[in-house]
This record gives C-alpha cells, structure tokens and sequence, in this order.
C-alpha cells in the first residue's frame, strides 16, 4: 500500500468521498463541460462573477477519486479569487504536474494543491488531476470580459 | 494491501483444494516465463486475458527460431530457408483450419486480428453484396470493431444498421431479432463471446437464422476462441474472426475463416505481392484463396507462432481447459459477490472469461490503480464497448479475465485486495 499511499493521500480520499461545492450553480455566469473521452469522466464546471472575481464555483458529475478530489480542491482554492489568480494556480497546478517526481514542489505557490504531487508518478493519471483545472482555463477564456 | 489480506476472515472456499485435479494448472503456469516475473514488487496476478494472454515458451520459442534460423519470405524463393519459411506458414494455416474445423485450409485467411478480419468482410464482401435500403444487424454486446466497419459501410452505401438489444441480465434479446430479420437483412455479425459481461451467445441459432432469412453471417470470436473449443460446422458461421495474441499466440497476425463459396465471390481487399496470378498495366489476374486476400508479405512469425500456440492448446485439450475455465469462472463470480459494495453486470445463464463489476463508492480507475499496487493487473474503463455501456448506464467497469493459468488462489487474493480498498475508501 506504502506507493499507492503517494496518490491516495488522505486528503484526496476525503475530498472524493465528500466533494466540496459539489452540484449545480443556479443562474450561473458562465458553464463549462470538461469530458475525458478515453476514461468517461465527465464535469461540468458552473461559476459566478462578481466584476473581476470569482464569486462563487460549483461543479457536478462524475469520474475517478483523483479527477472528482481535484475538482473539488480547485474549487475551494479559487472560489473568491480573481480571474488573473485563477489562472495563475492553474498555471502552477500544470506546472507541477508536468514536472519530474523527484524535484519537491513548491509549497508556496501551490498550497494544499501540493498533495497531487504524487500523481506525477502515475503518467496515466496526470489527465484525471488535470480535468477539472482545464474545465476552468477554458471557462476563464471563454468568458474573458476584455 | 497485505495487512487486509491478513486481517480478512478465512474464506470457505480456500480450504478446498483446487479446483481440478485433471487440469495441472501449477504445471501449466510453468509454461508461462512471465507469470513467475514480480511487478511493483509483487508476484504477478495477471487477470487482463481479455485484453490479451501471455505467451507459453513454445510460442517464444517458435518465433524465435524462424528469426534465428529459418527467416526468409514465402511463396517466391526458389532457396531453401524461402522453402521452408512457406512450409512452415502453410502448416500453420492447416493448424488453424484443423483447430476451428474448416472444411478446406484455403477457408483459412491470415490477417492482422479480429479488427482486420471483420473490416476485410465489411469491405470486400460489403461493397460488393451490400446497397441502399439493405439492413445489417449487430448487437448491443459488441466491441467497437464489429461495430465501426459497418457503420462505416453503411454511411458509403446508404445501408441501415439494426441492433439486437439487451436484456437486463446481460443475454441478447432474441426475440427482437427474430423481428429484426427480413428479406432485407443482408449481414448479421455478432460476438460469441462477450469481452464485457462475459455472456455466451447462441451463435448457431443466430447463424442458422439468418441463413433462413438469406443474409450471411459474421461471429466476432476474438474472445470465445481462447476459452471454448469453436468448430465452424458446429457453428454454421459464413464468417468468423479471431486473434492470435488472446489465444496464447504472438500480436499482429489473426485469422478470418470464410465459407470458401463466399471468398470466392468477394473482391479482393488488398491489392498488391502475393494476392495475383499475373499483372499487367491493363489487366490483373487475381490469385486463388487464400492468397486473394493476403495481398504483401504476410506475419510469417507471427503465423508460425500461432500455430505453435495451437499446439501448445491442443496439447492441453480445449475440453479441459473449457472445463477448468467453466468451474474458475463460477468461483470468480461467487467469491467477488461477497464483497462488500461490489455489483456484478450482468448475470447471464451461460457465461465465461470476462466478469465486469463496479465497487460501491470507488471508480474502477481507482480499483484498478490500487490493484496494480497488489502486483494485480485487471482493465478498467468503457472496454472498447461504449455503446454496452451505455446500456448498462455506468460510464466504466473494472474488469477481470482469466485465463487458463489463473488459479483460485490468484481469485482469492483479488477479492482480499477489492475488500481491502473499499476499506481504504469506506472507512
């Protein structure tokens, strides 16, 4: 179990267990499907603004422990941010993916997304923990107020 | 996960001793050099035989032989080595026409595997017998490459694609498709097997009615061949498809029987070496069968090593592999049921190789990743079969597949290890 352990973090198991801002937003701003064909999983990301900022995040759907605690985490760490923030923490989140196991992440750019850290060494799992932060770069995109 | 497997009551059924004393499954494993092999640091518990088997040493050791000593091509050297690399491809051909009861070896085609066999049918066969307005029936059970070559035939002729549905326990709806033949039916292709719930269909009663109601007939055997013994004039098929590498044999080559009444009326496939009598740049006479539709150079190994694998099964008997199999699959079925939260598709009279389940709370991507961890390969995901799974209204399954070197014991660790991570997730 002690490897395994490295991707199911507590955390992780928690979030997937009780998803947090999990379900449909009503009268949202703007909505966004993020589908991964090969495995089913399937989200649909619903967000509210309030000028520049996130002013509330929900999402509904289903998929494996990793993409569904993903998308739950994302949610509680951009909820209330601004839409350059957002888009920051899903740059560093990619970034941290896409980087080699053995170089430790950064804590502080990163926060509690930190323990996703262990999906690097699991490459077929990369696009589950990536799901739901790609839903919200093409949201954010797709609603670019500029 | 070895503290759970611990710390798991004593199952009743691993104090019985195994299964079958007349089939030597410990001796048979032997015969497997990568089943003695460790993975994450475990032994290997290889339970992903519908995807594809591994390889006895007489397999390797064929393959390995041709390209050591005996390599050459086939049909057209006057040499010794292209002599014999012909022979030993065409007694690979009368293997296999030995093995599914062809009535001659030319019925025989080789073939990049099942997917290539049925597209060959569906193009040769369909673009020349299939029009406008004609119906072809496929069922719900089947993997995406009995289904996509004649979707893809009925868009270039404007045919219509019927499907036999399913009934709730995971069986064909027979019924429907008594009402679904008609004088318009022009092709029926379904699976003997299926790769997902692991239901038996009743082939013969299948072919025989389309037969009636004039259509020709194609059973996708890719998952039946390796568990069952298959004999044509048992099963009365036009058509039949199958796999080398998920009967023991080498990836890369597969074989398409074809009633030699019907492949002589098809165009050929391919077009190219070896499928011609004579070619000019105004006319081109086409080869006899088989040749007609093995246009290149064929897997000359990969046929070799088929055939050393139907030795290897014959010499094993597929009677008593069916039957081993027959008594590891009801264990399976009965020992997974007593896992907590886990849910069984489908629960079809006869049944066999494939058992698809879902867990309680945990997606089969996360049951297959920590299987992994336990040295425990299993498949999780839709099985090239979306439009099954979609009948059955779950977006994937874990599924498990044995073959005929898995052992009890390999089963009782595998529903140690599913209690185990439903733990891990139902604290």
């Amino acid at each position: 179990m002690t490897a395994s352990r490295n991707l199911y973090e507590q955390v992780i198991l928690d979030h997937n267990r009780t998803p947090r801002n999990y379900g449909e937003l009503v009268n949202p701003d703007a909505t966004v499907e993020g589908v991964n064909p090969l495995c089913g999983d399937s989200f649909v990301l619903y967000a509210c603004f309030d000028g520049d900022r996130i002013s509330d995040i929900r999402f509904s759907g289903h998929g494996c422990a990793i993409s569904k605690a993903s998308a739950s985490l994302m949610t509680t760490v951009v909820k209330g941010e601004s839409r350059q923030k957002a888009q920051q923490l899903f740059e560093h989140f990619h970034a941290m993916l896409q980087s080699d196991a053995l170089v430790a992440p950064d804590e502080e750019t990163l926060g509690k997304l930190i323990v996703f850290a262990g999906v690097r060494e699991y490459p077929m799992r990369i696009k589950c923990a990536m799901l739901a932060w790609h839903a919200l770069h093409q949201l954010l995109k797709d609603n670019d107020p500029s | 996960m070895t503290t759970i497997i611990e710390n798991s009551k004593p199952s009743l059924y691993e104090r019985q001793p195994e299964i079958s004393t007349r089939f030597p499954v410990h001796q048979v494993r032997e015969d497997f050099p990568i089943l003695s092999s460790e993975v994450r640091g475990r032994k290997l518990v290889y339970l992903d035989n519908a995807a594809t088997t591994q390889k006895p040493q007489s397999v390797i050791q064929a393959v390995t032989r041709y390209y050591k000593g005996e390599n050459a091509n086939i049909h057209r050297g006057v040499h010794y080595l292209s002599e014999q690399a012909t022979q030993k491809y065409e007694n690979a051909r009368r293997k296999v026409g030995a093995f599914i009861g062809a009535t001659v070896n030319c019925e025989v085609i080789f073939t990049r595997g099942t997917t290539e066999s049925i597209n060959l049918v569906a193009q040769s066969y369909g673009r020349a017998f299939v029009r406008e307005g004609d119906e072809i029936i496929i069922s719900a059970l089947e993997h995406h490459s009995n289904i996509v070559p004649w979707q893809m035939l009925c868009q270039e002729k404007g045919a219509i694609l019927r499907i036999i549905p399913l009934l709730e326990n995971g069986e064909l709806d027979l019924g429907v498709f008594d009402k679904l033949l008609s004088s318009k039916t022009k092709v029926v292709a379904v699976t003997q097997l299926s790769n997902v719930l692991g239901t038996l269909v009743p082939v013969r009663q299948i072919c025989k009615k389309a037969r009636d109601a004039g259509a020709v007939s194609l059973v996708d055997g890719a998952q039946s061949t390796p568990h069952l013994s298959v004999d044509m004039q048992q099963i009365g098929a036009d058509f039949f498809a199958f796999s080398g590498h998920k009967l023991y044999g080498p990836t890369g080559i597969g074989v398409l029987y074809g009633r030699a009444e019907l492949l002589e009326r098809m165009p050929p496939y391919q077009g190219g070496g070896d499928m011609i009598r004579s070619v000019s740049f105004e006319h081109t006479e086409y080869a006899d069968l088989p040749g007609k539709f093995e246009a290149g150079t064929p897997n000359i190994a990969g046929a070799i090593g088929l055939g050393a694998a139907i030795d290897y099964l014959q010499s094993l008997g597929m009677e008593r592999i069916a039957a081993y199999e027959a008594e590891l699959d009801g264990y399976t079925r009965s020992r997974l049921q007593e896992v907590e939260g886990l849910q069984i598709q489908g629960n079809p009279e006869e049944h066999r190789g494939a058992v698809s389940f879902t867990l309680d709370g945990v997606h089969p991507h996360d049951i297959g990743q920590l299987l992994d961890q336990e040295g425990i390969a299993i498949r999780a995901g839709h099985h090239c079969a979306q439009p099954l799974m979609k009948c059955l209204g779950v977006p994937a399954t874990a599924r498990l597949s044995a073959g005929l070197y898995n052992t009890r014991e390999e089963i009782d660790m595998l529903a140690s290890s599913l209690q185990g991570l439903r733990t891990l997730f139902h604290p």
